[in-house]
């Protein structure tokens, strides 16, 4: 069997796999709301951040 | 005396001011946000943003109702007995702290499992555990830190809804294919007659042909559907043309593959459907938060109190039969005309009228359904069911069940009605020259005329020029509807305003003193006075006279619904209505007002007048050289001579208009051949602006009410009205522009078809490349058009 069928079952098999993924990406509901998570990743680094602080504003009370 | 903000909600700190742990509060309300938020380790709210906070509201009571089984059931997704999903609708979540904050809310009570925010739509959705909490808790807790959700009647006749998004499947689809066969189609067009090339161009060819089965028969359907809608119906739509091109390069193609002539036009064929697709998506854009369809169902609530022998019961809003029985607290609205029993009855019908001044009923008086309850609790007798309100018997008007966009031909498909004429007498033309000179190519010139001509860039003008201009209107604070708003906004030769909330501002009224000259003693005993009250005409008033000093009294007094009183040492003063004060003349004015007297001498009054928007006779006078205008009030005629005033003179002034009248009007000028914009904010507008052919909605505050309409606008961008149907006028011409764009290309395309010479590789270059310079073109002028607006 020539070289080219197995790269063209390569080829497809990849671009169906991302395709799938994008199905799966827009039923799961990603792109209904394309504003909060930009917003909410920031927020990881808030929490880490202000727990130390407030103990320390705690002892100093 | 310095001005203090709250460092909770940013409100001015005024007569209970607290000072907190270092930090200024309006009122105890916010104080205790921020002494639960401090407790939980969230202050981090005030970092992210300032003055995120709303004053929570005093809700006792309010929420019984979701105690209710059948009503819980109705307002979570998920329900499994441990475990319940509910979304809710926040008006108040505006900036990061709000995203914050409720994501954070399993902190402040543990049972909440999960809790996510969507920002556009403005809901957050929570799951939490049903053993040691219930949703009324939920929403309590919610509205103990100033998110008060809202719940109306709306939320509980639709239920859970699906979204839609074919659409994005469609475009998946299209442009995996698209991809996929371009790949596929290149190696033959460099026709190397390679060996390899030779031997493999049937699989080749047999992919690209599979890959663009689900491309015509799924992500193409619509064109499909619409083209036979509009033959069936006589109309010459644009989807006619479009579906005749994509049938017949597929047609083509597959004939070209079988019969083993040629690779067929599958790229042009996947590319064509995918930006077709492409500017349906950019032009579907919608405002999430917005809703363009309310009405009465979104603003009333979901359950009433209901007294039934002594014992306060929530009963849904649709269980109102008539003689019921109701509570209705401070704050509620009334959901069914209905007898005043008893209670200090102060309404607000500003949902209904736009009239913000509340109204004072006495008992046995009749109370219409939309009013608000602003004093204290009252009890009424339901006179009729909710659907046979005064109010609400206004939605059973045919105009409520037309869809405005049915009648209306847009330009494309005007101009596509000639085109698809042009084209297919070009198509048999051509066939017939060929059919005497050289029938062999007959067939061939006949299709690669139909594939050529399908008109890809005309479809797209459209979209690309009116979807960009919505998102350009939408960061003006203009909200359309949808595209087809636009080309209606252009065609506008008539405008009516409405008065009360849409010529005149709800928030700031003027005041004019008439009577004796009050002493700067007395000046200082009235604001000093005025700022103990709470009632919102006390409160305007101490505004607009803030300059004076405050000193304390030694006794006040407020007499619910007549006035107030205050004493110093050795004056003291009666603010009130005219019988409160001792004025003992008739009132001859219509207009609101408030009486003084000092030491029991009457002084005079304020009176208070509308105030009109910025910049309204600039406005009027740039509209009155293209436009009738016209002003339908619900008023009495009080604000005649001012606004003749303001006004230029051709203007018409008509008053005390029932929200049929307005209808009924607009109706009339319509049958005379009038395209009428109406311009209106209350539920009383509803009407007319259903019936005309733009509505649009002006709101001070875009999260919480409009009507039913097309556009809404930001009050505070009513200046700009002007402007901005002026750029509507220039999207179409810029969409003509792009039109003699399209018809070079297609002049360019159909020399080759007909002169039998169209190659997939020429189909496969031009199809994109009218397409994108389309493209480009629309969006490069939107965007001038944009800067100019700014």
């Amino acid at each position: 069997m020539s070289v080219i069928y197995v790269l063209l079952t390569i080829s497809i098999i990849i671009a169906i796999v991302f395709f799938i993924g994008f199905i799966k990406a827009v039923k799961s509901g990603q792109y209904d709301d394309d504003y909060t998570p930009s917003v909410r990743m920031l927020f990881e680094d808030e929490l880490v951040k202000t727990k130390p602080n407030k103990t320390i504003n705690k002892t100093k009370v | 005396m310095k001005q203090t903000t709250c460092f909770h909600c940013g409100d001015l700190c005024q007569s209970k001011h607290i000072i907190y742990q270092e930090k200024d509060f309006c009122c105890n309300g916010c104080k205790t946000v921020y002494e639960i938020f401090s407790e939980n380790d969230l202050t981090c709210y005030y970092d992210l943003q300032q003055t995120p906070g709303a004053t929570p509201q005093d809700i006792e009571g309010k929420y019984d109702f979701l105690e209710d089984e059948i009503i819980i059931e109705k307002l979570t997704e998920f329900n499994d007995g441990k475990h319940q999903i509910a979304s809710l609708t926040i008006p108040h979540i505006h900036c990061s702290s709000c995203i914050w904050i409720l994501e954070n809310l399993n902190k402040l009570n543990p049972n909440i499992t999960a809790s996510q925010v969507n920002f556009g739509k403005k809901t957050v959705r929570i799951t939490y555990k049903t053993e040691a909490f219930s949703l009324k808790e939920a929403v309590l807790l919610l509205s103990k830190i100033g998110y008060e959700p809202y719940i109306s009647l709306e939320d509980f006749s639709t239920g859970k809804s699906k979204v839609n998004r074919s659409l994005i499947y469609k475009l998946g689809v299209a442009g995996f294919a698209f991809g996929n066969v371009m790949f596929l189609s290149f190696p033959e067009y460099f026709e190397v007659n390679e060996f390899w090339l030779e031997q493999y161009k049937i699989v080749f060819r047999w992919l690209m042909f599979t890959f663009s089965l689900p491309v015509v028969f799924y992500a193409a359907q619509d064109y499909f559907i619409s083209a036979y809608k509009g033959l069936k119906s006589k109309l010459l739509n644009i989807d006619i043309p479009i579906a005749l091109g994509i049938l017949v390069l597929f047609i083509r193609s597959t004939a070209e593959i079988v019969l083993n002539i040629g690779t067929g036009f599958f790229d042009s064929l996947t590319g064509l459907v995918f930006f077709l697709l492409l500017g349906k998506y950019f032009q579907q854009r919608t405002y999430n938060f917005l809703s363009f369809e309310r009405d009465y169902k979104s603003y009333f609530p979901i359950a009433v109190t209901k007294i039934y022998k002594g014992e306060e019961k929530p009963i849904q809003v649709y269980d109102i039969k008539k003689g019921d029985r109701l509570l209705i607290r401070n704050e509620e609205l009334i959901p069914v005309d209905g007898i005043l029993i008893n209670g200090n009855a102060n309404i607000d019908y500003s949902f209904v009228t736009g009239e913000s001044e509340a109204v004072k009923k006495a008992s046995g008086d009749k109370l219409f359904a939309g009013g608000k309850q602003t004093s204290g609790s009252i009890e009424i007798e339901a006179l009729n069911a909710v659907e046979q309100s005064y109010l609400t018997q206004l939605w059973s008007n045919d105009v409520f069940n037309k869809n405005k966009e049915d009648g209306f031909t847009t330009l494309t498909n005007t101009i596509s009605k000639r085109f698809t004429i042009i084209v297919l007498s070009i198509a048999v033309v051509a066939t017939t020259f060929w059919l005497f000179v050289d029938a062999t190519k007959a067939l061939n010139v006949f299709t690669s005329v139909l594939i050529i001509a399908c008109p890809c860039a005309i479809a797209l003008s459209a979209p690309f020029t009116l979807g960009n201009l919505l998102r350009i209107f939408g960061k003006l604070k203009f909200y359309l509807k949808n595209a087809s708003v636009i080309e209606q906004l252009a065609k506008i030769d008539t405008i009516i305003f409405d008065k009360t909330g849409t010529i005149t501002s709800n928030k700031k009224t003027k005041t004019t003193y008439r009577g004796s000259k009050l002493t700067p003693n007395e000046e200082i005993l009235l604001t000093s006075t005025l700022r103990h009250s709470n009632h919102p005409l006390s409160r305007s008033l101490y505004k607009l006279l803030q300059q004076n000093n405050i000193e304390s009294l030694d006794y006040f007094e407020e007499h619910l619904g007549e006035g107030i009183y205050g004493k110093t040492q050795n004056e003291s003063i009666k603010i009130g209505s005219a019988k409160y004060v001792g004025q003992l003349q008739p009132e001859t004015e219509l207009s609101t007002a408030v009486h003084i007297s000092t030491n029991n001498t009457y002084k005079g009054k304020f009176t208070f007048y509308n105030a009109y928007r910025k910049g309204i006779s600039k406005l009027f006078n740039q509209l009155k050289t293209n436009y009738d205008l016209a002003i339908l009030s619900g008023d009495n005629a009080s604000e005649l001579n001012n606004l003749k005033k303001l006004l230029p003179s051709k203007t018409k002034l008509i008053f005390n208009q029932k929200p049929n009248d307005k209808l009924e009007y607009i109706k009339h000028h319509q049958n005379n051949g009038a395209n009428v914009l109406m311009i209106g904010d209350g539920l009383n507008d509803a009407g007319a602006l259903a019936q005309s052919n733009v509505g649009i909605a002006i709101s001070e505050n875009i999260n919480v009410f409009s009507p039913a309409c097309d556009a809404i606008l930001d009050a505070s961008k009513f200046n700009q009205l002007y402007h901005y149907i002026k750029a509507s006028k220039t999207a179409i011409k810029i969409i003509k522009w792009s039109f003699v764009f399209s018809f070079f290309y297609n002049a360019i395309g159909l020399y080759f078809a007909i002169t039998g010479q169209l190659m997939p590789v020429i189909a496969a270059i031009l199809m994109p490349l009218s397409s994108i310079s389309i493209v480009v073109f629309t969006t490069i002028a939107t965007n001038i058009l944009g800067q100019k607006l700014k």
